[in-house]
């Protein structure tokens, strides 16, 4: 992305903790995402990512220090207000509705965008079931960008893993967010489905411009498609920049490798 | 008309008459699970709860639809309390959990219905008298309570208005959604202690409906909480589920179970109606664990 867009900062953490109990899962972390950017956020095992990426969608409310959002400062977010400000999200283990069908799963996704009132929607009735058309359409859009036309009407318990993360971010994606987190995405994929996935998430940056903030753990990828990484280590943030900064910086290298003692 | 076939009619229709009376107690159980995943132990306490408020406001000289009106909005407030009290700590529990909160609010709310009313046996008038349709006597010899075809008329009303509002389009798919896995519901942004309140409270006015009916047949009395047993075998037939189950599960066991009790009973000794119900639960659940329109259940290994 061009440099004049990055100075608008979507998103910033301002010496964020939070603990739970005794254990400190953050310390004083601070980071700023910029608006349309892609932003990784790399660790070992029990770095913090995951409730980094918590903390943002507003399932954890940090101990300490301040969140700012669209240039205001949150407060007692919850999760589903989080989701009507513009942050969608997809989980670590995929939390789709598997009972559902794949086109129902991403309509969920539509909830926050449909409208009309709860009566009429209760009887099916003449704006409700236009809308629901309308919105069914935007929903097929999705499914043909993410290439799953096949499994539209497949129960999503039914479906390989790699395919279930597609939905997954299809949902996530029907909300027309403004900004998506993606907690690895690519976890338990093959070579060929992560080639897809990055090209998804690219595609969603580029031609939406969507700010992404993304975990993953195959280091290729990240160095590949983000702009920016943060590196977590012990719920602390070690370093932070562009990927071959990061790549390059000792600290990381030994968070990652162990240091000779 | 034949008279043994005026008569097996006769039996026939008065069971699915009274298995539309299950299904409206299934259904209590039905919205509650499809919302949560929880089987809801307290919907017997809440029967009684309802019909004991709606008898005893009814008692102080209060007009029936104003009664109707107040014992309605209690059934809100109290649904809205157990959301905040019980339900919201519990988001994100394993679903045992929430079944053993739901275990001490049966007992919780049979205590507080009888402390705040009391535990006698009151008579309940609901103006449907329960003399036989003497139209359908007269023209076909076939004798049906009029009670049971209203009663069946206003249960089977609800139950369509219920079923159509909980299955169609956005409100049906969040249902679906919160009760397939909470967090990724708030995730996309369907406010899950809204939901929650909404259900509960459309249960509690289930339960009340069915309160009114089962009360003016048995008297208000604290054993109006266990026809929430009869409940059970109709939705392991119909399904935990389904709306459509509860319906076509009540019918089902309803009319078997009179069937059974005039033509079996003669034959290995009578009393079949109280248990043969829960015999074909057995078998469905030998059969057909799921019941007739539950969603099958998937594991990955």
């Amino acid at each position: 992305m061009s440099e004049s867009q990055a100075d608008n900062i979507i998103l910033g953490f301002d010496n964020v903790s939070i603990s739970f109990g005794a254990v400190t899962a953050l310390t004083q972390v601070s980071f700023e995402v910029p608006e349309h950017e892609v932003v990784a956020i790399i660790g070992p095992n029990g770095a913090g990512k995951t409730t980094a990426l918590n903390v943002i969608n507003g399932v954890y409310q940090p101990t300490q220090g301040t969140i700012t959002y669209k240039g205001e400062v949150r407060q007692g977010m919850r999760p589903h207000q989080a989701a009507v400000q513009g942050i969608a999200r997809t989980f670590q283990n995929v939390a789709l509705f598997k009972g559902m069908n794949t086109v129902d799963n991403i309509m969920t996704g539509r909830n926050l965008k449909m409208k009309s009132n709860l009566l009429m929607q209760g009887l099916y009735w003449g704006p409700a079931q236009r809308e629901e058309i309308a919105h069914r359409q935007a929903v097929e859009k999705i499914i043909d960008f993410l290439e799953i036309e096949s499994v539209r009407k497949t129960i999503v318990g039914r479906l390989p893993f790699g395919l279930q993360k597609r939905v997954e971010l299809g949902r996530a994606l029907a909300a027309e967010p403004d900004m998506l987190l993606l907690d690895e995405p690519m976890a338990g994929m093959n070579l060929e489905e992560k080639e897809d996935m990055c090209r998804f998430i690219l595609d969603v940056n580029e031609e939406l411009g969507t700010t992404i903030v993304l975990i993953e753990h195959d280091m290729s990828v990240v160095m590949d498609i983000s702009d920016r990484v943060i590196v977590l280590e012990y719920g602390r943030k070690i370093s932070e920049g562009k990927p071959d900064a990061v790549r390059n910086d000792q600290r990381v290298i030994d968070a990652y490798l162990g240091v000779p003692h | 008309m034949h008279v043994e076939l005026a008569f097996f009619i006769e039996v026939l229709v008065a069971g699915l008459l009274s298995g539309v009376m299950y299904s409206l107690v299934a259904l209590g159980f039905v919205l509650i699970f499809k919302a949560s995943g929880v089987f809801n132990f307290a919907q017997g306490a809440m029967v009684l709860f309802a019909a004991l408020t709606f008898v005893r406001i009814l008692e102080m000289g209060v007009n029936f639809w104003l009664a109707v009106a107040i014992a309605l909005a209690v059934m809100i407030v109290l649904a809205i309390i157990i959301e905040r009290v019980m339900l919201r700590p519990l988001v994100a529990q394993p679903v045992i959990i929430l079944f053993m909160a739901t275990i001490g609010l049966n007992y919780f709310l049979e205590g507080l219905a009888q402390g705040i009313w009391d535990s006698q046996v009151h008579g309940l008038d609901i103006g449907i008298p329960d003399v036989p349709w003497m139209w359908l006597l007269e023209s076909t010899n076939i004798l049906i309570s009029l009670f049971d075809v209203w009663s069946a008329v206003i249960c089977g009303v609800l139950v369509l208005f219920l079923a159509f509002f909980f299955q169609k389009g956005r409100i049906g798919r969040a249902l679906r959604a919160v009760a397939d896995d909470n967090q990724a519901a708030m995730s996309v942004g369907i406010p899950l202690q809204l939901i929650w309140a909404i259900v509960w409270a459309t249960a509690g006015m289930v339960a009340l409906v069915a309160g009114m009916i089962w009360g003016q047949r048995l008297g208000v009395q604290f054993s109006i909480s266990l026809i929430a047993l009869k409940a059970l075998p109709v939705l392991i037939l119909g399904g935990f589920n389904s709306i459509a189950g509860a319906i076509i599960g009540g019918l089902i066991i309803g009319a078997s179970e009179k069937v059974a009790e005039v033509y079996l009973g003669p034959i290995i000794g009578g009393g079949i109606e109280s248990w043969v119900a829960y015999f074909i639960a057995m078998l469905f659940l030998i059969a057909r664990p799921q019941g007739l329109f539950g969603e099958k259940i998937i594991e990955r290994v």
